[in-house]
C-alpha cells in the first residue's frame, strides 16, 4: 500500500513536469504580452526594459528553467497584471470556486444517484421515462442558457435571489466561506443547481444503467430466493457493485468542474478561478495561466489518486499495484 | 406422510413478442421430506422456470397464471407478497446453477450469509455469523470461520456452490430447489457435491428438487424423477421405474442417450430434432414430431396414463405392472 502511494506520487510528479513543459510552450506560443500590456505610445527604451525585465528577452529553454529555478525556491511568479504573487492570486479565488463546486457535487449526488437508482429499479414506470428525459436535457442543454434561464426566472421576474455575485463571508471552523451565511447561500444555489446539471443527468444515467444491469444478475436473484427485503437488496448488495464506475464518472467530474467552472462563473459574475484563468489568457497573463493550469493537473492527479484508493476499498478484486 | 413440497396445476406463461409462451404447463408434483426429486429435461422444457415459479421468482413479462404451490400446506400463491418474502429462505430456500455468479463479489460471504440470517432471525450479528459457520461445516467446508472472512473470488466453483448451499440451509428450510447445481463443476467435484446433498436431505428431512439435464446425475442421486417436456410433465415415478422401465418415448430417448446407461461399443442413439419453440407449439402431443412411435391420434392431447407411474402418452411403453 505504502510502496503503491510512493509510486503513484512520483508519477504524478513527472506528470505534473511534463505538464509544465507543455503548458509553457503553449502559452508561449499564444502570444507576446508586452503587446498587451504596454502602452502603445510607448517609446522604444521603455518597452526594451520591460521585455528585459520580464525576462521575455531570453530564449524559451532559459525562460524555463529560470521559471523551474524560481518554482524550486517557492516562488510562482508575479502577475503582470495584478502585480501581485501569483501563489495569492490564485489562492483568493480558489474558495469561491471550492465552494460553489462543494454545493453543486452535492446537489448532483443527492439528486442524481436516488434518481438514478429508481429509474433503473423501475425501468418502465412513469416517473423513470420522466426522469431519463430530464436527464437528457440536463447533459445536452447548453449550460449558460441554462443559467441566464434561472437567473430570469429567480432574479429577475420572482426576485427571490440575487442574479449573481458572492454573497458575505462568514467563518465556520474557522474556514472563511460565504457557506456560512445566509446571503452567501442566496448567491450560491443559483449557480450551483446551473453547475450541477450535466453532473447530474450524467449520473443518473449512470447509475440507472448500472441499476438496470445488477437487478438482473444471478447474485440478486439469490439475494431474492434467500427472502431478502428489496431494500436490502438495492442498498446492501446492488449498490456497492455499481458505484465503481459511479466514483470513476464522479472523480473525472470531480476535477473538470473545479478546473472548467469558467461557464458558470462567468454568466453568474462569481469570482472563482474560472473568471481568473479567462481573464489571464485574454491579457496573456503567463505567470497565472502556468500556474493555474499546473494546479489544475495536481488536482486531477490527486482526484485519480483517490479514486484508486477507493476503489481498492469498494471492490476486493482489485490490487493495487507496487508493493502490497 | 404429508408433502414438504406440493406443486398442483402450476402453470406460468410469458406475454412475449411471439405471442404467449406457456413455460410451465399444468406441472403437479409432491416431494416427502428427505426425498429428492429429480426434475429433468433438455435446455427449454420449463424445468429452471418450474424452480422459480415455486419460489414466486418470476419477472415480467412472465406470470404465475394458475396452480397452488403448498410447503408444509402452505400456499404461496395465496399470501401476500412480503409474506411470501418471509418464506423465501426460510422454509423454501434455492441454489442456483453458477456458483461464479451467484454470490455478490464485493462482500465477504460471512456478511451475505449472516445478512441472509438475519433477515428472518432477529440474532446479533456475532450470533448470525455463527450460524453461518455453522452451517459452512455441515457442507464439509474446512476452516469455516476463515472462508467466511473471504470474498468470493477467494473461493474455488466448488467452494462457492457449497456456500451457496450452505445458505440455503441456515434456516433448515423444508425445501431446497436446486437449480442444476453441479453443472458447472468438475466432475470429482460434483461427486463430492452429490454425496453431501444426499447425506444433508437423509440428515435434515430436507426435501429437495434437483432440476438437472443430467440424467446419469438424478439417477445415482434422486429417489423421484419427474420428466419435463415443453413445459409439461410427461413422466412421474420413482427413480427404479422411471429409469429401470420408462413409459414415455422421450424418456425412452433421454436414457438410450447417456452414454453411462449405454452398453459400450455401440453408436450412442439421440432423439432426432430438438425441443419445440414454445410459441408455435404443435396441437397434441409436443413430442409427436420426435416420437418413433407417433401416430395420427397424437394429434390430439395425450391422455395421462396409469397412477403409479403415470405417463402422458397415447403409446406409452410397456406397460408397468402397478
Amino acid at each position: 500500500m505504502l510502496g503503491y502511494l510512493i509510486r503513484r506520487l512520483a508519477q504524478a510528479a513527472v506528470v505534473v513536469l511534463a505538464m509544465s513543459v507543455i503548458v509553457f510552450v503553449g502559452v508561449y506560443a499564444i502570444g507576446n504580452p508586452i503587446d498587451v500590456l504596454i502602452d502603445p505610445g510607448a517609446t522604444q527604451e521603455i518597452r526594451e526594459k520591460l521585455i528585459a525585465q520580464y525576462g521575455l528577452d531570453q530564449p524559451l529553454w532559459r525562460q524555463y528553467f529560470t521559471f523551474i529555478a524560481n518554482v524550486a525556491q517557492g516562488d510562482m511568479g508575479t502577475s503582470m497584471v495584478y502585480n501581485i504573487p501569483v501563489v495569492d492570486l490564485v489562492f483568493s479565488r480558489l474558495p469561491a470556486t471550492l465552494e460553489l463546486v462543494f454545493v453543486s457535487v452535492c446537489i448532483a449526488t443527492l439528486i442524481g444517484i436516488p434518481a438514478g437508482l429508481y429509474a433503473g429499479y423501475r425501468p418502465n414506470g412513469v416517473a423513470a421515462k420522466l426522469i431519463m428525459a430530464l436527464s437528457v436535457l440536463g447533459f445536452s442543454v447548453p449550460t449558460f442558457w441554462i443559467g441566464m434561464l434561472l437567473i430570469m426566472a429567480f432574479a429577475v421576474n420572482l426576485g427571490i435571489l440575487p442574479s449573481g455575485g458572492r454573497g458575505d463571508v462568514g467563518s465556520f471552523l474557522g474556514i472563511n466561506t460565504s457557506l456560512a451565511t445566509l446571503d452567501g447561500w442566496s448567491h450560491v444555489i443559483l449557480p450551483a443547481i446551473n453547475l450541477s446539471l450535466f453532473k447530474m443527468g450524467l449520473l443518473i444515467r449512470l447509475t440507472r444503467a448500472g441499476m438496470v444491469e445488477a437487478m438482473r444478475t444471478d447474485y440478486v436473484r439469490f439475494a431474492r430466493a434467500q427472502g431478502l427485503t428489496e431494500r436490502e437488496i438495492v442498498f446492501s448488495h446492488v449498490l456497492r457493485n455499481i458505484s465503481i464506475p459511479i466514483v470513476t464518472v464522479f472523480g473525472l467530474e470531480l476535477g473538470s468542474t473545479l478546473a472548467f467552472a469558467v461557464v458558470t462563473e462567468s454568466v453568474f459574475t462569481w469570482p472563482g478561478v474560472g473568471k481568473l484563468i479567462i481573464d489571464s489568457i485574454l491579457q496573456l497573463d503567463r505567470p497565472v495561466m502556468v500556474t493555474y493550469l499546473v494546479l489544475v493537473v495536481i488536482l486531477f492527479v490527486l482526484i485519480n489518486l483517490t479514486v484508486d484508493l477507493i476503489y481498492a476499498r469498494l471492490d476486493p478484486r482489485v490490487r493495487l499495484k507496487g508493493g502490497s | 406422510m404429508n408433502a414438504a413440497l406440493d406443486v398442483r396445476g402450476l402453470t406460468t406463461r410469458f406475454d412475449t413478442r411471439g405471442g404467449m409462451v406457456t413455460a410451465v404447463n399444468d406441472v403437479s408434483f409432491a416431494v416427502e421430506p428427505g426425498r429428492i426429486m429429480g426434475l429433468v429435461g433438455e435446455s427449454g422444457s420449463g424445468k429452471s422456470v418450474t424452480g422459480f415459479s415455486i419460489l414466486g421468482l418470476i419477472d415480467a413479462p412472465g406470470e404465475i397464471s394458475a396452480g397452488q404451490v403448498l410447503v408444509d400446506g402452505t400456499d404461496l400463491r395465496t399470501l401476500a407478497p412480503d409474506a411470501l418474502r418471509r418464506m423465501r429462505g426460510r422454509r423454501v430456500a434455492m441454489v442456483f446453477q453458477d456458483p461464479m455468479m451467484t454470490l455478490n463479489p464485493v462482500l465477504r460471504v460471512g456478511d451475505q450469509m449472516a445478512m441472509a440470517v438475519r433477515v428472518h432471525d432477529n440474532v446479533s450479528k456475532r450470533a448470525a455469523w455463527d450460524r453461518a459457520r455453522a452451517a459452512l461445516d455441515t457442507v464439509g467446508i474446512p476452516a469455516a470461520a476463515e472462508r467466511l472472512r473471504a470474498y468470493p473470488h477467494q473461493l474455488s466453483g466448488g467452494m462457492r456452490q457449497r456456500v451457496a448451499i450452505a445458505t440455503a440451509l441456515l434456516h433448515r428450510p423444508s425445501v431446497i430447489i436446486a437449480d442444476e447445481p453441479t453443472t458447472a463443476l468438475d466432475v470429482s467435484i460434483q461427486g463430492q457435491i452429490l454425496a453431501e446433498v444426499r447425506r444433508l436431505a437423509d440428515e435434515t428431512g430436507t426435501a429437495i428438487v434437483w432440476v438437472t439435464h443430467d440424467l446419469a446425475v438424478v439417477s445415482s442421486l434422486a429417489d423421484d424423477i419427474c420428466v419435463m417436456y415443453a413445459g409439461r410433465i410427461v413422466e412421474s415415478g420413482t427413480a427404479e421405474q422411471v429409469i429401470g422401465a420408462p413409459r414415455h418415448p422421450y424418456t425412452r430417448g433421454l436414457i438410450d442417450s447417456v452414454p453411462s446407461l449405454h452398453p459400450p461399443g455401440q453408436p450412442l442413439p439421440q432423439i432426432p430434432g430438438s425441443t419445440p419453440q414454445l410459441v408455435n407449439l404443435p396441437s397434441g402431443c409436443p413430442f409427436r414430431p420426435r416420437c418413433p412411435r407417433a401416430t395420427e391420434i397424437c394429434a390430439t392431447d395425450p391422455p395421462l396414463s396409469g397412477t403409479d407411474h403415470p405417463a402422458l402418452c397415447h403409446h406409452p411403453l410397456t406397460e408397468a405392472p402397478a
